[in-house]
């Protein structure tokens, strides 16, 4: 159950960031923060040559009592982060993957709008859409 | 400008004033003849009217938009009944008469004018209580009924509200306006009717008759319309005439009016097609506005298309993004708005628009600057590709008319005829496509090429089905499809359209492999070489079916491994019960070479039950199930030279049907089967490739009589050898390829194991 789904950019700001708002976002932005330090150390170590999607999904970031991190960098240094909850079911990592995929496939689209600029916050709402239905979907 | 408070009636009557002084439908009427005419028409002073004019606002914006003109006429009214002109008293004035005005020339307006009047006199002012001038002079008929100041002018019509009809409902709208009689009979069934006295209107009745039957005529294509009312009114009683006239002022529709402003995209709408219903008395065009409110017209798609030009002059080229942006920035919509429309429009998502996009999206900038908003989805009308997705079947919210009057092109309500026929063969395009079902935006989902596969068993089944279409397709989605066929093959709804439409134009057996081809999903590199090793072998498979179409090589060489399988086998199924038959010199050699590669495996893991048999099975029985069945794994192997591509393409087929890591495994898996497999058989695929070999030569000796034929088949067998020789380098070379990958991936995922545990 997705709970958090955020999108920072290289420079580590966030792009765009979405939670389930029944609950604390603070604490959610908060969890995004931290996690892109685990980020960073994965995205150091796996510095293997072979640039495959298998790279780029850097999995299990940093679980916690309530809640589990999933981590996502692109090739662009663009990172994806999920935030999802350990009550629910836990997800497969397919299911994960998936998840990573779909958004980044919305991020593509997103940067192919020309009107779009890189560094500007995501308003699209064709993303808008994929990330409620992963968030709806998941939880 | 000062705003403006306006009793219904003065609503409606303002409105219909505008829709017949706005000939262009640009919703702002020019002081051009009709705006002067009418002015003149009030008989006021040309000072008084020029004092109008500026208070208005006019000059200050150089002609008159909605509200300038609506301020004009209560000026006007004012003029009229001696008050002052002040601005003040636009809205100060109570229960002012409507503005008369005395034309001598339009009768038809004049009577509807007068009937309004009359309506409007009676019932539209019961509570207004004083004499209104409502009698327009004017109307022989309505002196009757008038009691003040009816100065009769026989010879005169009097422009009554005939607007307030159309305002009101936009079924009203047209048959008001329908020049002389329409309304009545239209759907103004108005309530009103029992206010209208009944009496003097003789002569209305008989216009009403005359025009009753113009306008149900017009009413009937116009229920089509969105508007439920159309049909709700049934053609008001002839006698109370004045039915027409009494717009359910004094009913619902009295509470919309104050709604309808000029961003009122109901109430452009209805005024355009009414004033060009009045001007042109179309009633065809009329008819063809009410459709879907997302249609280009004709005008308008060719203003789109001129633009692009001056973009790209290639019809089938495609805009760059960054070009497109710079157009559209120029449309001075916000950026956010402007992003929104991009989304909808480039359909394929490959930040270049096509015609068919850049028209979609030039469609939504025009709606969007006259106030439409956006939809959430692109609307069917605007999908490039004609094909109805998922969620194409959203119509826009947007009312029910287009407005087209703010596209650059005069759009007039001149809806091309063809534009129903093209609407037409978009649906059924749609139909046929139900159930692709094409996800646009996902190049890696591996569905749309089962869709693709059912696609292509609508083709076959329904070739004909489709051809019809085809011609009527619009040529810019062709264009479109045929050039995005080549960039963006991995676009599933391109490639379905665009392998469809290549159907068409080449040949209707070749719909399938083609599209199957174009629809693939983009293979890994070493597929493109198999799909050339293999279409050259196709061509070879062609050589000896000799019905195949001629065109078929073209789409080959495109053509992805996934797209071989079905295509033997439909040939052998279909058209080329003849490959079999034609493929006389070959079928002894046939089944020996292609044994060599894999049927002897597949006949080996048949007997044996391999675990390795069972994708290979599995995949001949997917390709079968692709190919309708067509034909048993026998006769595919004895399909001669396409065994070994059966099998790989078998393979790579069910590629297609299952997400991307799957086809990566199993192609390695059967891959994996198929070496040592292979190894194992090469000594034996060389005794079986010498075998025919020494066979081919024995046979002429032996046969000695069709020298011609016979060296003839001779050279096909040896190119097919070539061809196949090279296939199987090529296949193992890719075979060593995925397994060094396989192997890399494993460790790495060793190396990950630990880490994933945490």
């Amino acid at each position: 159950m997705a709970v958090c789904i955020a999108v920072i950019a290289k420079e580590n700001y966030p792009l765009y960031i979405r939670s389930v708002p029944s609950q604390n976002e603070l604490k959610f932005h908060y969890t995004v923060h931290t996690s892109l330090d685990v980020v960073e150390e994965k995205v150091s170590a796996v510095g293997k040559s072979i640039g495959d999607q298998r790279e780029l999904y850097l999995g299990l970031l940093y679980p916690t009592e309530d809640y589990k991190v999933y981590g996502y960098v692109t090739n662009s240094k663009v990172k994806f982060v999920i935030v999802v909850d350990s009550s629910n079911t836990s997800l497969r990592d397919n299911e994960i993957r998936s998840m990573f995929r779909k958004l980044h496939n919305s991020f593509t689209d997103v940067m192919c709008n020309p009107f779009y600029n890189p560094g500007d916050p995501i308003q699209s709402k064709a993303f808008n859409g994929i990330v409620s239905g992963m968030m709806v979907q998941t939880g | 400008m000062e705003s403006l408070t306006l009793s219904d009636v003065e609503q409606k009557y303002y409105s219909d004033l505008f829709i017949y002084c706005d000939t262009d439908n640009t919703k702002k009427v020019a002081s051009n003849g009709r705006v002067l005419d009418l002015f003149r028409a009030a008989q006021l002073p040309s000072e008084v009217v020029l004092q109008i004019t500026e208070l208005c606002g006019a000059t200050r914006l150089g002609h008159f938009g909605r509200s300038q003109f609506y301020i004009a006429l209560k000026l006007i009214a004012i003029a009229q009944s001696g008050l002052p002109l002040r601005v003040e008293s636009l809205n100060s004035v109570k229960d002012l008469p409507l503005p008369r005005f005395v034309v001598g020339k339009n009768e038809a307006e004049a009577r509807h004018a007068a009937l309004y009047q009359d309506a409007d006199s009676q019932g539209l002012y019961p509570a207004a209580g004083t004499a209104l001038i409502p009698r327009p002079p004017g109307r022989g008929h309505q002196n009757k009924k008038a009691p003040p100041s009816s100065t009769s002018l026989p010879a005169h019509e009097v422009i009554q509200p005939l607007a307030p009809s159309i305002e009101t409902q936009p079924e009203t709208t047209s048959p008001v306006i329908s020049p002389h009689q329409s309304p009545p009979t239209s759907p103004h069934s108005w309530r009103k009717h029992k206010r209208q006295h009944s009496g003097g209107n003789t002569d209305r009745q008989q216009v009403v008759a005359a025009s009753g039957a113009v306008w149900t005529q017009f009413r009937e294509p116009q229920t089509g319309d969105g508007d439920g009312m159309w049909s709700s009114h049934s053609p008001p009683p002839l006698p109370s005439q004045e039915s027409w006239v009494s717009f359910t002022a004094d009913t619902p529709p009295s509470s919309t009016l104050p709604a309808m402003h000029p961003s009122s995209v109901q109430v452009d709408t209805t005024i355009r097609t009414v004033a060009s219903a009045t001007t042109t008395n179309e009633i065809q065009r009329q008819s063809s506005s009410y459709d879907d409110p997302w249609k280009i017209t004709d005008e308008q798609r060719q203003y789109y298309i001129n633009q692009f030009k001056t973009i790209q002059p290639d019809l089938t080229g495609l805009i760059p993004g960054s070009a497109a942006k710079e157009f559209f920035t120029k449309s001075k919509l916000p950026i956010l708005e402007l992003s929104h429309i991009w989304e909808l429009s480039d359909f394929d998502k490959d930040g270049a628009l096509t015609l068919d996009e850049f028209c979609a999206a030039f469609h939504l900038v025009v709606a969007r600057k006259n106030g439409y908003d956006l939809p959430e989805k692109l609307p069917e009308s605007l999908m490039p590709k004609l094909i109805d997705l998922d969620d194409s079947a959203e119509v826009p919210e947007p009312a029910a008319e287009v407005v087209y009057s703010a596209s650059p092109v005069e759009v007039t309500p001149n809806k091309s005829p063809s534009m129903p026929s093209l609407n037409q063969a978009w649906p059924e395009m749609n139909q046929s496509n139900e159930d692709t079902a094409i996800v646009h935006p996902v190049p890696i989902r591996m569905t749309p090429s089962k869709i693709h596969m059912q696609e292509m068993e609508l083709k076959r089944t329904g070739s004909d089905h489709n051809h019809p279409t085809s011609p009527l397709l619009a040529k810019p989605p062709e264009l479109s499809e045929e050039t995005k066929l080549p960039p963006t093959m991995k676009f599933v709804a391109a490639n379905t359209v665009g392998g469809k439409r290549q159907d068409f134009i080449f040949s209707p057996s070749g719909a399938s492999p083609e599209a199957l081809k174009v629809v693939a999903p983009p293979p890994p590199p070493p597929r493109p070489q198999q799909s050339h090793s293999r279409s050259s072998s196709l061509d070879m498979n062609r050589t000896f079916a000799a019905p195949s179409a001629p065109g078929q090589p073209q789409p080959s060489t495109i053509a992805f491994p996934p797209a071989v399988p079905p295509r033997p086998l439909p040939t052998q199924g279909v058209p080329a019960g003849g490959t079999v038959l034609t493929a006389t010199t070959s079928p002894q050699q046939i089944p020996q070479q292609p044994n060599f590669a894999d049927f002897s495996q597949f006949q080996a893991f048949a007997a044996s039950e391999q675990p390795s048999s069972l994708p290979e099975i599995d995949k001949h029985s997917e390709v079968e199930k692709i190919s309708e069945g067509a034909g048993p794994l026998r006769a595919v192997k004895s399909d001669g030279p396409a065994d070994e591509r059966t099998t790989a393409t078998a393979k790579c087929s069910s590629g297609p049907l299952a997400p991307p890591p799957k086809p990566v495994r199993r192609r390695l898996k059967s891959e994996d089967e198929l070496r040592p497999e292979d190894e194992q058989l090469g000594p034996q695929k060389a005794g079986a490739i010498a075998a025919p070999l020494t066979a081919q030569p024995s046979i002429p000796r032996s046969i000695g009589k069709d020298k011609k034929a016979i060296q003839a088949s001779i050279r096909r067998n040896k190119e097919t050898n070539t061809v196949l020789a090279r296939l199987n380098s090529e296949l193992q070379q890719q075979l060593k390829d995925l397994l060094e990958e396989r192997i890399s991936l494993e460790v790495q995922l060793e190396q990950l194991r630990p880490f994933s545990h945490l």
